[in-house]
């Protein structure tokens, strides 16, 4: 390496270890910057197809309080999910580069949204495990080192905090409920704890980015110490529904203060991760439809505008002469 | 039909419209032209489900059989829902929703300025707040008309053929019937009459800007706000709708 | 940077909001819309969604010029020193009130 760009590297890398924010114009390694992208994208990809599964329940959202609470949400989730390609944007990358990479299944988002909402329970299951993983995630990401992303964190957290408790309330009045509420309840518990808990992705020691991303205070914490921290958290949110986690191997253990939990599935993960789950495919249609059947829609508005500024450059002219 | 019939009649209307159309309008989130687009429709369709919240807790306080807001959304079938025809049109595509959208709310807009000044407070009172939201509904869906009427050549023809198609439906919106007069009468509801013009005045309008032209006036269908025939497609809706109350009656939610 | 002129997406507008009166605007996020009306229409319907504001400003993002960070120590540094544009330089007797 040459001596300039060591010394550039070194005093990048002191910028990062004094807790000094990364800002867009700021010299950065390459590497840092395509991290930054691939991260950031992947997660604005899994808000915008974690808008799916969840929608998919808009229309048959049991009461109208809950169908707005719903529709607020998910919404949410489209605000979210462009606040962080704004924040991609600021490193050079382009919305619509991302978004092609993505449906041409080059960039990779959330395996959690693969997973399939068979009943209402589901979107309680979801704002409950899925966003209180997400927040986990998130709330450590409100300290990343990258300036823009962090604000985007910040808000989204912000915004964040009654989607949890959204799902939660919604697991609570099933719970409270009949006997085929709470069965209904059970049988979403069953199906999405363990996705939830491979969100966090893989374990540490076979995480390829953990290491040069914990380095340069992208990341906080291991995909390990939040799953552990996620566990601790919810078991016993989950005893006060009274409903039981579906894994066997789930105990509290005094000596380390925490809960042990089984061996997660790791080749389902996989499988998930490389577009063989249960909606893959339909995920990434259902995305490649809306934006095509959108082309000419945003074409027009482009030709509209374009139009109108012609027009009162004209009127402009005029008025001049 | 008692006077309070007709007070419970015209309320359902309204509640209806909104909610209908907002769950119309709630199938887009998550499949929006482009995020910006997904999030204000969305917006919309907030605005909507909560204008028919507000509404339809009032028609059963009027109704005083102790039905409430989720009473009266999920428990009623076709032939009792009160909604016009246009606003459970489905949504083909966005000219389809647009055009759709601005024939209903230039409609709601002159509608809720008159109940601005009804006699019914509670109404009144809902009217006020909801006029707002409706105001920014009315100008972001006339900007969509004349943006996409407007725009490319594909655009104008997609929303001509969404207008033609829809255009049927609109004669029904100010076209009064006994619950209206006597509402108008008894100073609750709007005088469909004075909204029918300026409903005319700003469609020609904004259609003209959008370079849309105004279809031939062939045969206006009805049924919709009366409950005489609604069309195949509410049926789907409020078997999407109220699946959960239905399967699992009685419950809370 | 890649900016695709080829290509006609809508264009990338800054949003500036004034949360409350009194208050300057303030940079919020990004977005994009095909003109300026279409982007204030955006930025409510975005980043007002929770009375955030009572007033929206957009501006186009290449119209924004930047300072360079390699400037950083000749734009900002000069000013470290100028005590004197700071009123603890100057020492009043306690006795001097409202000053």
């Amino acid at each position: 390496m040459d001596p300039k760009q060591k010394a550039l590297l070194e005093h990048f890398q002191a910028r990062i270890d004094a807790e000094e924010k990364i800002e867009p114009k700021d010299w950065m390694p390459d590497e840092y910057r395509k991290t930054l992208i691939r991260q950031i994208s992947q997660h604005a990809h899994s808000e915008i197809v974690g808008m799916l599964p969840e929608g998919n329940w808009i229309g048959r959202a049991p009461s109208l309080r809950r169908k707005v609470a719903l529709l607020a949400k998910v919404q949410d989730e489209a605000g979210h999910g462009l606040y962080l390609y704004g924040a991609a944007e600021t490193l050079g990358a382009d919305r619509e580069d991302l978004i092609d990479e993505l449906h041409q299944g080059k960039a990779k988002y959330s395996s959690i949204f693969n997973y399939p909402t068979l009943s209402w329970a589901d979107i309680g299951a979801i704002g409950w495990l899925v966003d209180g993983a997400a927040i986990m995630n998130q709330v450590m990401l409100t300290r990343t080192s990258y300036g823009p992303y962090a604000r985007a964190m910040v808000r989204i957290c912000k915004e964040e905090s009654f989607h949890q408790r959204q799902g939660y309330e919604i697991l609570l009045a099933l719970c409270r409920g009949t006997e085929a509420q709470k069965n209904m309840a059970q049988d979403a518990l069953n199906r999405w704890w363990w996705p939830s808990l491979m969100m966090f992705g893989p374990s540490d020691k076979d995480s390829s980015h953990t290491e040069q991303s914990m380095k340069w205070k992208i990341k906080r914490k291991t995909n390990d110490e939040l799953r552990q921290q996620f566990v601790d958290v919810t078991v016993p949110q989950a005893d006060f529904l009274g409903i039981t986690v579906p894994d066997p191997g789930l105990k509290w253990n005094e000596e380390t203060g925490h809960y042990d939990f089984g061996e997660i599935n790791w080749d389902e993960f996989w499988q998930v991760v490389k577009g063989n789950g249960p909606c893959n495919e339909q995920r990434m249609k259902a995305r490649i439809k809306a934006h095509e059947e959108g082309a000419w829609v945003r074409e027009a508005a482009m030709a509209y505008a374009e139009k109108r500024r012609k027009r009162k450059e004209r009127e402009e002219a005029v008025r001049v002469a | 039909m008692t006077q309070q019939q007709a007070h419970f009649e015209y309320l359902l209307r309204l509640g209806d419209n909104a909610l209908i159309l907002g769950h119309r309008l709630s199938e887009w989130c998550g499949h929006g032209p482009v995020l910006e687009q997904d999030i204000a429709m969305t917006n919309i369709s907030l605005d909507q489900v909560g204008q028919a919240r507000s509404i339809l807790a009032h028609a059963g306080a009027v109704e005083g059989k102790g039905r409430n807001e989720d009473n009266l959304a999920y428990l009623r079938d076709v032939w009792a829902y009160r909604n016009v025809l246009l606003v459970e049109q489905p949504n083909e595509d966005f000219a389809f929703t647009m055009v759709r959208q601005f024939l209903f709310d230039a409609f709601n807009f002159y509608l809720h300025e008159e109940l601005k000044s009804s006699k019914d407070d509670q109404l009144r009172a809902i009217a006020e707040k909801s006029l707002k939201e409706i105001a920014y509904h009315l100008r972001f869906s006339s900007e969509w008309v004349i943006r996409l009427g407007d725009g490319t050549e594909e655009s104008h023809r997609k929303m001509q053929h969404a207008l033609n198609s829809l255009w049927t439906y609109t004669g029904e919106l100010t076209t009064p019937d006994e619950v209206d007069k006597r509402m108008q009468e008894a100073g609750i509801g709007a005088d469909l009459g004075r909204i029918q013009s300026l409903y005319d005045e700003k469609v020609a309008a904004i259609l003209q800007e959008a370079t849309l032209e105004q279809p031939p006036v062939k045969y206006m269908q009805s049924g919709g706000k009366n409950g005489k025939m609604h069309t195949e497609y509410l049926g789907y809706i409020l078997a999407e709708m109220q699946f959960v109350q239905r399967a699992y009656p009685g419950m809370e939610w | 940077m890649t900016t695709k002129s080829n290509k006609k997406n809508w264009p990338l507008w800054e949003i500036f909001i004034r949360s409350k009166n009194g208050l300057s605007h303030k940079h919020v996020g990004s977005l994009h819309a095909a003109d300026a009306e279409m982007a204030i229409e955006n930025a409510r319907d975005v980043y007002t969604r929770r009375n955030e504001g009572v007033s929206i400003w957009v501006v186009e993002s290449k119209y924004i010029t930047a300072s360079s960070p390699n400037q950083k120590e000749s734009l900002f540094d000069p000013a470290d020193d100028k005590v004197y544009r700071h009123p603890t330089f100057y020492n009043l007797p306690d006795e001097v009130k409202h000053i």
